[in-house]
């Protein structure tokens, strides 16, 4: 991987890492003030069937994770492991791809 | 004072006779000439100049010749061994030559487009470049930074902090040719990218740079310059 390649996927990981901020206080706020009234999981879930904004914005969430995740562990398998080979970025690739199949089937199944 | 000194990854002990105003390098020495004269360690200007003497002293990484022993001992003991992260030729005295090259592959050197026939580029002191070159450029390569940094220690290519603030004295400089180039060389998983912002560096640097913040800088400019479309 270049340089340049390189120091995009820095960029990548400070960018997603401002989305997932973001994210992860609108997902608490919005789970602290649902269930106050006592609402079961079941309640919430007819809530959120068929709402393209809460679809868009876990969509939004789940790719953050995507971005964000595999790119801080590959410098975690860099410097414990010492996994600095080609096959390091393809092995993440693939658990790129694992985040984000499970990340939209949970979307999925609030979406509805 | 009792002395541990690192030989061949063991401690030697040394019996070492307590003076006011004594610095570590003092120690070593009086080591060297009274107790065993086979010790090996550097040192030359004995003030804080030549960044030849550093060492790790109770832990930490120091330049021994403005280090006194007051500052450093809190019982009678002292543990003294070579810097970190660098291969040793023996006893105290370690490899620089890693150290350098990575200044070298840094682009570490000045890169300027004028030639002597045309006058001198005229640079304002008070300029908020210059201001930030003025902030970095007393280093004299001791590799304290180098020796405390953690990432050093985990990815033996990184090129370290002292590489790394020169560069950033270099893109800072107006007179530079080779900004994109140097962005280039201290861009990525050997270079600024891979800095953990652990502080270190800035923490034990004896002329108190802080090398965080230039590798900060670097990495502000090597983003610009991808937004830029220019890296």
């Amino acid at each position: 991987m270049n340089v340049r390649a390189q120091a995009i996927l820095w960029t990548a990981q400070r960018a997603s890492a401002a989305v997932l901020g973001l994210c992860v206080l609108v997902h608490l706020a919005t789970m602290i003030y649902a269930v106050r009234g006592g609402l079961t999981a079941a309640e919430i879930l007819t809530r959120t069937h068929g709402s393209v904004a809460w679809f868009a914005f876990y969509s939004v969430f789940v790719l953050a994770i995507v971005v964000h995740v595999p790119i801080g562990l590959r410098s975690v398998l860099g410097e414990w492991l010492a996994w600095r080979s080609p096959s390091r970025d393809w092995a993440l690739a693939v658990l790129a791809g694992f985040l984000w199949t499970m990340g939209m089937r949970a979307v999925l199944a609030v979406f509805g | 004072m009792k002395v541990l000194v690192k030989r061949n990854s063991a401690f030697q002990e040394f019996e070492v006779p307590r003076y006011p105003s004594q610095t570590v390098l003092d120690v070593v020495t009086y080591i060297q000439r009274v107790l065993d004269p086979t010790l090996a360690y550097r040192f030359a200007c004995r003030v804080g100049m030549c960044g030849s003497c550093a060492m790790t002293v109770n832990g930490v990484a120091r330049w021994t010749c403005r280090t006194h022993v007051d500052k450093v001992v809190k019982s009678d003991q002292m543990e003294i061994a070579p810097l970190r992260n660098l291969p040793v030729i023996r006893d105290l005295v370690t490899d620089m030559r890693e150290f350098f090259d990575k200044w070298a592959k840094a682009k570490g050197q000045f890169s300027g487009s004028l030639t002597k026939k045309e006058d001198f580029q005229k640079v304002k002191p008070d300029s908020p470049k210059r201001v930030a070159v003025d902030a970095g450029i007393e280093c004299i390569g001791c590799a304290v930074c180098y020796s405390s940094c953690d990432v050093v220690a985990q990815n033996p290519e990184y090129l370290g902090p002292a590489a790394l603030n020169r560069a950033w004295t270099l893109v800072k400089d107006e007179r530079d040719s080779i900004t994109i180039e140097r962005l280039r060389a201290v861009a990525g998983d050997a270079g600024c990218h891979s800095c953990h912002t652990h502080m270190s560096c800035t923490e034990h640097c004896p002329k108190q740079i802080s090398p965080t913040a230039a590798i900060a800088g670097l990495k502000r400019e090597v983003s610009m310059a991808l937004f830029r479309k220019i890296l």
